[in-house]
């Protein structure tokens, strides 16, 4: 597993082997959980709200994580790598685009579920706008989200941050593409 | 559970079950990638719950509130977008904040920038990503997204 997930992730990850960057995340998970409980009992009532909170999300990502993840596992072995190349590939252009924003904008959970998604999708060939596209949309545009939006802050405030934010992400995926390409070009295959 | 959960959890089940009747190999396979990658992510996950749950107990929406109703020009816009981006809140208790700021008196520009990137840019979820994406598709992603996050509250601003 190691090995594979090395060489097809962006490059960054190779360097360090996994099981010192899982042990920095545990390290400041047993730093962070004390300090939590130490806050919650020197003021109870915060920590009263620190524990629903870290509740509601554990949750959160109890019933969403495990779907999420099948429904990649799925997609990973069904879709072919040739399907999302021209779908979502270098050659998708507006129509890529607007449909990474499209699949990202459909009712789903927080966006850390999205992140292996658009891993798998830069591996299986998808453009790096159209995968910045992707999340940028499951974190901005959900559509219950944005019902919720519309409920509150009227639909003059909601329509106008919708088309504001679909067109300045449009071309805030293109123009980080650019800089993301700068460096990495040649270096390896993964980005189409 | 919520009903998007719950949707999600149908839908993805009935994809699975016709996924293996159709090809057990290829469905085990895809399951063993699901299994991997929700392993990979769970400590960066659970350390995030729990900073997530730290921060919100430790910052009342009572002081978010003041800050962005306080915030006026560009320094305000600013205040607000990096307070955006660092919390996190759930949209179903942001938006009634935004809408009551709104009443309140606080500018448009401020409200649009502290939604924007509060649902936009997630500072607290760069430890997921960067193991997931590559740490130079994080930062890249993520600094970007501030950038037009502003530029959107600007012209909010601007419009409304």
């Amino acid at each position: 597993m190691r090995p594979q997930n090395g060489h097809d992730s962006p490059n960054d990850m190779v360097t360090a082997p996994w099981y010192r960057r899982l042990s920095w995340e545990w390290m400041m998970l047993a730093l962070i959980i004390p300090v939590a409980v130490a806050v919650s009992l020197i003021f109870p009532d915060k920590g009263e709200r620190i524990a629903e909170v870290s509740k509601t999300f554990f949750l959160e990502m109890l019933y969403i994580l495990p779907a999420v993840m099948v429904l990649m596992g799925l997609f990973s072995v069904w879709v072919s790598k040739d399907v999302v190349v021209k779908y979502l590939g270098s050659g998708s252009g507006l129509r890529g685009l607007l449909l990474s924003m499209l699949l990202g904008a459909l009712p789903t959970g927080p966006l850390y579920v999205a992140f292996p998604m658009g891993a798998m999708l830069i591996r299986k060939g998808a453009r790096i706008a159209n995968v910045m596209a992707f999340l940028s949309a499951w974190a901005c545009i959900k559509i219950p989200q944005e019902m919720v939006e519309l409920q509150f802050m009227g639909w003059q405030f909601t329509a106008t941050r919708l088309l504001l934010t679909v067109i300045l992400v449009g071309v805030m995926c293109l123009l980080a593409e650019r800089v993301y390409l700068l460096r990495d070009q040649g270096e390896s295959g993964h980005s189409s | 559970m919520s009903v998007t959960a719950i949707v999600i959890n149908i839908l993805v089940g009935l994809a699975l079950l016709l996924s293996f009747i159709r090809d057990r190999k290829k469905t085990l396979k895809g399951l063993s990638i699901a299994w991997k990658a929700s392993r990979r992510m769970l400590p960066a996950i659970l350390l995030v719950i729990v900073a997530i749950g730290l921060f919100l107990g430790l910052v009342s929406p009572a002081w978010i509130s003041s800050v962005l109703g306080e915030g006026n020009g560009v320094f305000g816009v600013a205040i607000s977008a990096l307070l955006g981006a660092v919390l996190f809140i759930p949209a179903i208790l942001a938006f009634p904040m935004g809408a009551s700021l709104l009443q309140s008196g606080a500018g448009v520009m401020s409200v649009a920038a502290f939604i924007t990137t509060l649902t936009m840019v997630g500072f607290m979820f760069i430890p997921i990503e960067s193991r997931e994406l590559g740490k130079r598709f994080t930062l890249i992603r993520n600094g970007f997204s501030l950038v037009a996050a502003m530029i959107i509250a600007i012209l909010m601003g601007l419009i409304l």
